[in-house]
C-alpha cells in the first residue's frame, strides 16, 4: 500500500494553496455586477419595531436598494427552522417562536437584524445604513436561563409560555432517586458551562447571485453542509426551488460548529439579489460576529451521585438548564438532549441515571452546537463530579475511577447509547505514566519551595461521533438522515476523482481522503483529487460536524471503491483470461495471484472507457456511487492529564505540563489528528481559563470584539503531549472513529481539576481568569 | 479620492482610492491579491500582516495613503521562482496550519520574526512574538515547531554560505 495509504504521515495536499495566497475564502470571491450588503441590525436586546425609514437611506451615494422584513415577509420568505423535534416529558411539543430572517414586529437580541442596504461599495452601504431610522419601543430583557424561567420574566416568544421551550427528560428517576436515598455517600455538585464564542478565524460570509436568464440562484456561503444549506433553503425558507439553487462552499476558514446552521444572512442575501437584480456580498466584521454566530455552550446543572461503600457509583441525577438564546437555531434542541444527556455514563459503570433538562429562551444571540456540542457539557459535569467525589471520599482519583469503568463490551448504557467496544484502563495508565503521576508529590513540594501553588487534575471522556443510523435519529426527533454519499470516478488514464458529500473547512479532507484511495489502489496520492463542498458538483451530503468525516465520509468513499474495485477486476479477469477471484489490485496494478501475469491500473482504467473488449453485457467506464448509513455511533474516548502551577500572589494559572492519551480507533493521518486534538485542547483550555461571553443585565454584549473576548494566545498555551491506544471501532469498514472534538471535550475538567487541586478550593468556576482563582485561593485560609 | 502609488511583490502600482480606504481593502479589493485577510475590526488577530518596507505591519491599521511611495510584500509575494520559502515549507512539513485563514499573517509575522532574531529564537520568544496572530485551529503547538524549524533552517543554511 506504500508510503502514502492509510496510517502514514502524508503532509498535505492542499497547504500550497494556502501557504501562498491562493485560498479562495467566500469573501474572496469578485463576480460581475457585484455589490456590497449590510445589514442594520436591534441595538436593543428586546424591542417592539414601532416603524422602519428606509427612504433616506435609498437616497444615499452609491445605495442600490434598502430592504426591510416586511418586504421579504411580503415575498413569501419564510422563518428560520429548528430541525429536531424534542417532545416535554408531558407529551407536548417543544413550543417554537418565530424567527424572522429580517425582524417585523420584535427584535429579541442585540444584533437581530432588521434590514440590508445594498450598495456599490461597503463604505456606502454602511455609511446609508446608519441613515435606516427604525423607532423602538424598548421592553424588559432577560439574559439569564435561571431568570428566564422565573415568574414574572419578560416573555420573549408569545408560543413559549414563562420561556420554557421544553422540559424533557431521559433515564430512570424512580430507580436513581431509589439509590441516593439507599446511598452510603451521596455528592452534590453545582456546575456552570461558561457560553462561549466559536471565532472561527474566517468571519462568516454570503454571496447570493440570481441569474434571470437562467432563473437560477447560486449561494457562496461560509459553510460546513452546503447541501443542507440548499434543502433547507429551498424546501423550508422558499428562497429558490431546489433546482434552481447552487450552493458552494468554497474554502471555509474554520467552522467548529458555528457554520453548520443556516443563518438569515444567506437567506436575505439570496433574495435581495433576485429582488435587486445584482450579486448581493456580504461580509461580517468580528463585531457582527460575535453578535450573530450561535454560541456554545451555557448550562447551569444540579448534580447528585451516589456511592456505595466499596465507592462504586449507584445512581447520577443531573437536573440541567440550557439557554439557547433569542431564537432556537437549526440543532439547538438536540445539543442540550441527545448529544448531551445520553453521553452522561461517562466511561462509567453506572446502573441508574436521571437526567432532566429544561431549554429556555433568553435576548441573547442564538445557542447551537460548538466543537463537541453537548459531549463537554456531559464530560465536564461528570468528570469534576467524578473528581469531588474523590476528595469527599477521601480516595485517588484514579483509583476511583478505575473502580468504576466499563470493562466489558458491548455495554449498554441506561441513557441510550450501546458502547461497542474501549479500554479505559489503557489511556488512563498511559496517561498517568506519561504525566509521571507518581512523581506528582515531590514536584508539589518543590514548588512550594518557590511559594508557587501546584496542583494535578485528569479527566477521562468519552464522546459519541457520527451519529447514526439515520432510523434511529429519526426515531429521536431529527429531520434528517445522518448517512454519507461518495462517488468514485475513475478517469479513462487512470487518475481518480472521490466526490464527497463531507466538507472539509480545515481538516485535511484532500489528502485523508486520497490517502484512502492511494492505499487502496497503490496509485500515487496526486493522482486523485478530492471534489466537495459544491451541489452542482457532489448531488447530496450531509456535511461535516461532530467528527463524522472519518466514520462517515470515509466509509461511504470506502464502500464506493469496493464497488470500483469489483468492476476492475471483472474486466482485468476478462483481458487476463484469469478467474475474477483471482485478481488482486496491489501497487497499481491488478495481478493474477500466483502467477506473474498482471496489469497496470491505467490499462484497466482505459479499457473501461474505450470499450473494445468488456465482459459480455457490462457498461462501459469506471464509476460508482454509495450512501453509507452507519450501524452505530462510535465512541473515542481518552485520558487527559493537567499539571499546574498557580501563583497565590497574582492568581495567575500557568499550564506546566498537558498530556492527552486518546482512543480514536485506527488513525488516516497521525499528523492531522495530532493537529486536531491540539485545536481542541486549546479551545478546551481557552475555555477553562481565558473565554467567556458576556453580556451586561440590559443585553449589551460585553465581549463582542477580541479587545474583551479572551482568545488563547499562543503564549497561554502549552506544547502539549499525545500519545494514542488504538481500540479499532467494530461499528465501520475502517475502524475509525473520530478525533475532531476530543481535545475540547476532555481538557477543560482536566485543567479545572488541576486548578482546583491547587488551590485547595473546589468552588471555581470557568474560565478561571486570575482574579477568580487569586480569590478562590485566599478563601481556603 | 487620494492617489496611492506602491511597490507590490515588486511590481509598481498606482491606482485612486478614498481617503479612508485601508491598505488591506486596497490590497485585496484593487489589486485582487486575497491572500491577505481581515479577520477582525480591532487589529487584533493578524490574519492581514504584510510586510512594509521589510517590516510586519497589520494591513488593516494602515490607510492605503499612508502606504503610498513603500514596497509592500504579500504572502503571494514570498514565494520565490515557484519555490516554497522556507517558511511556508516548514508551515506545510510540521502541519502549521488547518484551514488555512490565519496562515499568511502568521507566515509573514513568522518571517519578520525570524529575520529580526538573527536565529536567537526559542519556543517562550516565539509563543510571545506571535502575541497580535490568533489561530483557532492548531493550538499553536505545530506553528511554534514550524517556526523554530525556519528558523534553524535559514540560519544555519545562511550560516553555511558564509562560510
Ligand atoms: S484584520 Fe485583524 S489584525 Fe488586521
Ligand atoms: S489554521 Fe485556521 S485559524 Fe489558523
Amino acid at each position: 500500500m506504500g508510503v502514502e495509504g492509510v496510517g502514514a504521515r502524508v503532509a498535505r495536499k492542499e497547504d500550497k494553496r494556502f501557504l501562498t495566497g491562493k485560498g479562495r475564502y467566500t469573501d474572496d470571491m469578485v463576480v460581475p455586477g457585484m455589490k456590497y450588503g449590510y445589514f442594520v441590525r436591534s441595538p436593543h436586546a428586546h424591542a417592539k419595531i414601532k416603524s422602519i425609514d428606509i427612504s433616506a437611506a435609498k437616497a444615499m451615494p452609491g445605495v442600490i436598494d434598502a430592504l426591510d422584513g416586511k418586504q421579504l415577509l411580503a415575498d413569501g420568505i419564510g422563518n428560520l427552522i429548528c430541525g429536531w423535534m424534542i417532545h416535554s416529558k408531558d407529551g407536548s411539543a417543544m413550543k417554537m417562536g418565530a424567527w424572522r430572517p429580517l425582524a417585523v414586529e420584535t427584535v429579541r437580541y442585540v444584533g437581530d437584524a432588521v434590514a440590508i442596504v445594498i450598495a456599490d461599495s461597503l463604505d456606502e452601504a454602511r455609511d446609508a445604513a446608519e441613515a435606516v431610522v427604525v423607532d423602538y419601543e424598548e421592553l424588559p430583557a432577560v439574559i439569564e436561563a435561571v431568570d428566564a424561567l422565573k415568574p414574572g420574566a419578560p416573555q420573549i416568544h408569545p408560543e413559549a409560555a414563562n420561556n420554557l421551550i421544553f422540559d424533557w427528560e431521559i433515564g430512570d428517576a424512580a430507580a436513581a432517586d431509589q439509590a441516593i436515598a439507599q446511598a452510603e455517600h451521596v455528592i452534590e455538585v453545582d456546575i456552570v458551562n461558561n457560553r462561549l464564542s466559536p471565532n472561527a478565524m474566517e468571519p462568516r460570509a454570503t454571496l447570493g447571485i440570481y441569474d434571470a436568464g437562467d432563473d437560477h440562484y447560486t449561494c457562496y456561503t461560509t459553510s460546513q453542509n452546503p447541501h443542507l444549506a440548499r434543502l433547507v433553503m429551498s424546501a423550508f425558507y422558499n428562497v429558490a426551488p431546489e433546482n434552481k439553487l447552487r450552493v458552494i462552499a468554497p474554502d471555509v476558514g474554520g467552522g467548529f460548529g458555528s457554520k453548520i446552521y443556516i443563518y438569515p444572512e444567506e437567506i436575505v442575501c439570496l433574495w435581495a439579489s433576485k429582488k435587486t437584480g445584482v450579486p448581493v456580498k456580504w461580509t461580517a466584521d468580528r463585531t457582527e460576529a460575535f453578535l450573530t454566530d450561535a454560541h456554545g455552550r451555557d448550562h447551569v446543572s444540579k448534580v447528585k451521585m451516589a456511592f456505595d461503600a466499596d465507592n462504586r457509583i449507584t445512581a447520577l441525577k443531573v437536573d440541567t438548564i440550557a439557554n439557547l438564546g433569542a431564537y432556537m437555531s437549526l440543532f439547538s434542541s438536540c445539543v442540550p438532549t441527545y448529544l448531551y444527556a445520553t453521553l452522561l455514563s461517562g466511561q462509567y459503570d453506572i446502573p441508574a441515571i436521571h437526567a432532566n433538562v429544561r431549554t429556555v429562551y433568553t435576548n441573547t444571540a442564538p445557542v447551537d452546537a460548538y466543537r463537541g456540542a453537548g459531549r463537554p457539557e456531559a464530560t465536564y459535569l461528570l468528570e469534576r463530579t467524578m473528581e469531588t467525589a474523590a476528595r469527599e471520599l477521601g480516595i485517588s482519583p484514579a483509583e476511583l475511577r478505575r473502580k468504576n469503568f466499563i470493562r466489558s463490551f458491548p455495554h449498554q448504557t441506561p441513557v441510550i447509547l450501546n458502547y461497542d467496544a474501549g479500554d479505559y484502563e489503557a489511556s488512563l495508565n498511559a496517561a498517568m505514566q506519561a504525566a509521571d503521576w507518581n512523581g506528582f508529590a515531590a514536584r508539589k513540594e518543590e514548588a512550594s519551595q518557590r511559594d508557587m501553588k501546584r496542583g494535578i487534575g485528569m479527566s477521562c471522556y468519552i464522546e459519541a461521533c457520527g451519529l447514526a443510523p439515520s432510523q434511529a435519529v429519526g426515531s429521536l426527533g431529527a429531520g434528517v438522515g445522518l448517512w454519507e454519499s461518495a462517488e468514485v470516478r475513475v478517469n479513462a488514464v487512470g487518475t481518480v476523482e472521490v466526490l464527497t458529500g463531507s466538507h472539509s473547512h480545515g481538516q485535511g479532507h484532500e489528502t485523508t481522503f486520497a490517502q484512502l484511495v492511494a492505499g487502496r489502489l497503490g496509485v500515487p496520492i496526486d493522482s486523485i483529487s478530492i471534489v466537495h463542498g459544491d451541489t452542482d458538483k457532489v448531488q447530496m451530503g450531509m456535511g461535516t460536524y461532530g467528527s463524522r468525516s472519518g466514520a462517515v465520509g470515509m466509509s461511504a468513499v470506502a464502500k464506493a471503491l469496493d464497488k470500483v474495485e469489483a468492476k476492475a477486476k471483472k474486466i482485468a479477469a476478462h483481458l487476463m483470461e484469469a478467474d475474477e477471484s483471482d485478481i488482486v489490485i496491489e501497487n497499481g496494478e491488478l495481478k493474477v495471484a500466483g502467477t506473474d501475469k498482471t496489469l497496470p491500473w491505467f490499462q484497466v482504467a482505459l479499457a473501461a472507457y474505450t470499450a473494445h473488449n468488456l465482459p459480455a453485457g457490462m457498461e462501459p467506464g469506471l464509476k460508482e456511487t454509495a450512501f453509507y448509513d452507519p450501524s452505530n455511533f462510535t465512541f473515542p474516548a481518552g485520558c487527559y492529564i493537567c499539571e499546574v502551577e498557580v501563583d497565590p500572589e497574582t492568581g495567575t494559572t500557568k499550564i506546566v505540563q498537558f498530556v492527552a492519551a486518546d482512543d480514536f480507533g485506527n488513525i488516516i493521518n497521525p499528523m492531522i489528528v495530532e493537529g486536531q486534538v491540539h485545536g481542541g485542547l486549546a479551545q478546551g483550555i481557552g475555555q477553562a481559563l481565558l473565554e467567556g461571553v458576556h453580556y451586561d443585565e440590559s443585553g449589551q454584549l460585553l465581549t463582542a470584539s477580541y479587545m474583551d473576548y479572551a482568545m488563547p494566545r499562543a503564549d497561554d498555551l502549552p506544547s502539549f503531549d499525545l500519545s494514542h491506544q488504538n481500540t479499532p471501532c467494530p461499528s465501520n469498514p475502517l475502524g475509525v472513529k473520530g478525533c475532531g472534538e476530543a481535545g475540547a471535550i476532555g481538557s477543560p475538567p482536566a485543567l479545572m481539576n488541576a486548578i482546583t487541586d491547587a488551590i485547595g478550593n473546589n468552588m471555581l468556576t470557568m474560565p478561571a481568569t486570575p482574579q477568580k482563582v487569586w480569590m478562590a485561593a485566599r478563601a481556603t485560609h | 479620492m487620494a492617489k496611492v502609488k506602491l511597490t507590490v511583490n515588486g511590481r509598481a502600482v498606482s491606482g485612486d482610492c478614498e481617503e479612508r480606504t485601508l491598505l488591506v481593502h486596497f490590497i485585496r479589493e484593487r489589486l485582487g491579491l486575497t491572500g491577505t485577510h481581515v479577520g477582525c475590526d480591532t487589529t487584533q488577530c493578524g490574519t492581514c500582516v504584510v510586510h512594509m518596507d521589510g517590516k510586519s505591519v497589520k494591513s488593516c491599521t494602515i490607510l492605503a495613503v499612508q502606504a503610498s511611495g513603500s514596497s509592500v510584500t504579500t504572502i503571494e509575494g514570498l514565494a520565490a521562482n515557484g519555490e516554497l520559502h522556507p517558511v511556508q515549507a516548514a508551515f506545510k512539513e510540521h502541519h502549521g496550519l488547518q484551514c488555512g485563514f490565519c496562515t499568511p499573517g502568521m507566515v509573514m509575522t513568522a518571517v519578520d520574526m525570524i529575520n529580526r532574531h538573527g536565529g536567537q529564537l526559542d519556543e517562550q520568544t516565539v509563543r510571545q512574538e506571535l502575541e497580535g496572530n490568533i489561530c483557532r485551529c492548531t493550538g499553536y503547538h505545530n506553528i511554534v515547531k514550524a517556526v523554530l524549524s525556519a528558523n534553524a533552517e535559514m540560519h544555519g543554511g545562511a550560516k553555511q554560505a558564509a562560510e
